[in-house]
């Protein structure tokens, strides 16, 4: 664990300081702000990536080739079996396709969060804040990954391949519409939930794993059928971490089937409310984190 | 020299011992992932009983050995390899190699106190949490539980060797990613982490169970389900220690090229 002095160095000081002032004189601004800044960071690091065409093409080959393994595994289960807690094969592609999308745009946007436990540590986190732009927008887009594509295009291939798969389904116009907002809230809401780790990492550097057992492993389980799982477990993604409402609820409205653990069925279109209030928590967690930071000042 | 590793691995146990909230944090994330898949392996094994010739509680018994190997025998990464392909890439291999210590004895030897610590600290915890939520298999016979640690110790030398490979790529590609992302993918899937090996069907599972990957995992769990027993237990450590041989052979052939012709970086 690094040492830490009682107080940031000066220079961190001002700039924390600065930031602050920004903060008071237009917060209304700062999303508009974040965004101009996330795209000028990120865009830098495309720039750079794309500048070898070739190796870029290789690593987003390589991903998309990783992340389908995962998806193999299903296929061997269903190898073996026809259903799996009562769903078919193209219901169990669908939950994966539409989770491992969210999942994938959220690790996209936001996946380099983990990395700031180190740079809390080393003290090298002192730079995003001398920078007059949003800390949250610099640190997410550091080092921007393009290759992480390659999970979103794995999960939309599987979410297409899911929804040809379906028969019985009825569409009707809400149907169609509700995909593209399970998509969108769901990455959302992961997206909440890697900043709240990140947030974490302010006060335990090496805590970066914690984060994973709701990301990575929310999105496993997500992946699966909520009957096979046990009923307190539905609950407590359905109230205490809202994970349940990336697709499960409003994929089981898609395949008309009953919610789980009594949920009302309204709360099938209810993912963005979840979307929101997961933002709304994450952001204080963060400004909290911001505050309570102090520079290793070595 | 024997002391000098003994030195060497002691120092990575107690390195690996000072991070206690990211060993809590792992317990942590083992433990949800180990509900996840039991939930998983549950749903899979109510619809096919006796899959693979495991009953429910074999299943159970596989999924959280698993979790607690992850670690222990680096299914998903050694947990030195980064900081071996940095020291690789920024030129401070040079220091290394002015020691009068063999490269490959000095990692193995951090590797096996890194690797002790993580049994006792990632493994045991979430293990113990899973006999007590499911109805896992236990060993019948006590001295079961050593010939699992047995085959656990063979398992993880069998890791260290197949990352230290993966890290002396990086004496040639320097970036060692594309190398350490292809060794991660086929430490996921051969090792059997996500779905046991013999429940691969046909020619994958054949080839699966006699890739090194095989000896990571499947082998130390049959080895603690009692599937082996007499000649077969015998036959499986020699599985794994022919792996083990001849991984770490190729690992101090590639060392011995790369430090003859590669140029170190300089900085």
């Amino acid at each position: 664990m690094a040492e830490r002095t009682m107080e940031g160095g000066g220079v961190v000081g001002d700039g924390a300081g600065s930031w602050r002032t920004d903060e008071v004189v237009a917060w209304h601004a700062r999303p508009a702000e974040a965004w101009r800044t996330y795209r000028m960071v990120a865009g830098m690091w495309i720039r750079s990536t794309l500048a070898y065409r070739v190796s870029f093409a290789l690593d987003l080959l390589a991903s998309l080739v990783v992340t389908f393994f995962d998806f193999v595994v299903i296929l061997l289960m269903f190898g073996q079996v026809r259903g799996l807690g009562g769903f078919s094969f193209a219901e169990v592609a669908l939950l994966y396709g539409a989770s491992g999308t969210s999942f994938g745009l959220a690790d996209l946007v936001m996946g380099r969060l983990p990395r700031l436990g180190r740079r809390v540590r080393d003290g090298s986190f002192d730079l995003f804040l001398l920078r007059p732009a949003p800390v949250l927008a610099q640190v997410a887009a550091d080092r921007f990954a393009l290759r992480r594509l390659g999970r979103v295009i794995q999960g939309l291939i599987v979410l297409v391949w899911g929804l040809l798969l379906l028969d019985g389904v009825v569409w009707t116009p809400l149907k169609v519409l509700l995909v593209p907002v399970m998509l969108v809230s769901g990455a959302v809401i992961f997206s909440a939930l890697m900043v709240l780790g990140a947030s974490a990492l302010f006060w335990m550097q090496d805590a970066a794993e914690v984060t994973n057992a709701f990301t990575y492993g929310g999105n496993t389980l997500l992946q699966y059928p909520p009957t096979i799982f046990a009923q307190d477990l539905v609950r407590s993604v359905v109230y205490v971490v809202p994970l349940a409402f990336v697709n499960w609820l409003p994929a089981l409205y898609l395949l008309d089937r009953p919610m789980p653990a009594g949920v009302p069925g309204w709360a099938a279109f209810a993912s963005p409310v979840a979307a929101l209030g997961c933002c709304a928590v994450a952001g204080v967690a963060w400004r909290a984190g911001l505050r309570a930071y102090r520079s290793t000042g070595s | 020299m024997l002391r000098l590793y003994a030195t060497v691995a002691a120092g990575g146990f107690r390195r690996h011992a000072t991070y206690r909230v990211a060993t809590l944090a792992g317990v942590f994330t083992n433990t949800v992932f180990g509900f996840v898949l039991s939930y998983t392996y549950m749903a899979l094994w109510d619809a096919r009983p006796g899959l693979g010739g495991y009953g429910m509680g074999d299943a159970l018994a596989y999924v959280w050995i698993g979790q607690a190997l992850i670690t222990v025998c680096g299914l998903m990464g050694g947990g030195f390899e980064d900081e071996l392909i940095e020291r690789i890439r920024t030129g401070d291999i040079a220091v290394d190699l002015y020691r009068p210590a063999d490269l490959q004895a000095w990692w193995f030897a951090a590797n096996l106190g890194r690797s002790g610590f993580q049994l006792l600290g990632r493994g045991i915890v979430p293990m113990a949490f899973g006999a007590l939520v499911f109805d896992l298999t236990l060993p019948s016979r006590p001295w079961t539980w050593l010939a699992f640690v047995l085959a656990v110790a063979c398992g993880s030398v069998v890791g260290f060797a197949v990352w230290y490979l993966v890290a002396m790529s990086a004496f040639w590609l320097l970036d060692g990613q594309g190398v350490v992302q292809v060794a991660w993918l086929s430490g996921l899937f051969f090792s059997g982490m996500l779905l046991p090996l013999n429940v691969f069907p046909g020619a994958l599972g054949e080839v699966a169970r006699l890739l090194p990957w095989a000896s990571m995992l499947q082998v130390p769990v049959d080895v603690y389900l009692e599937r082996y027993t007499g000649w077969g237990l015998l036959r499986a450590y020699g599985f794994q220690l022919g792996w083990a041989v001849a991984l770490l052979a190729a690992g101090r052939a590639v060392q011995s090229v790369a430090t003859r012709k590669v140029v170190v970086q300089g900085g």
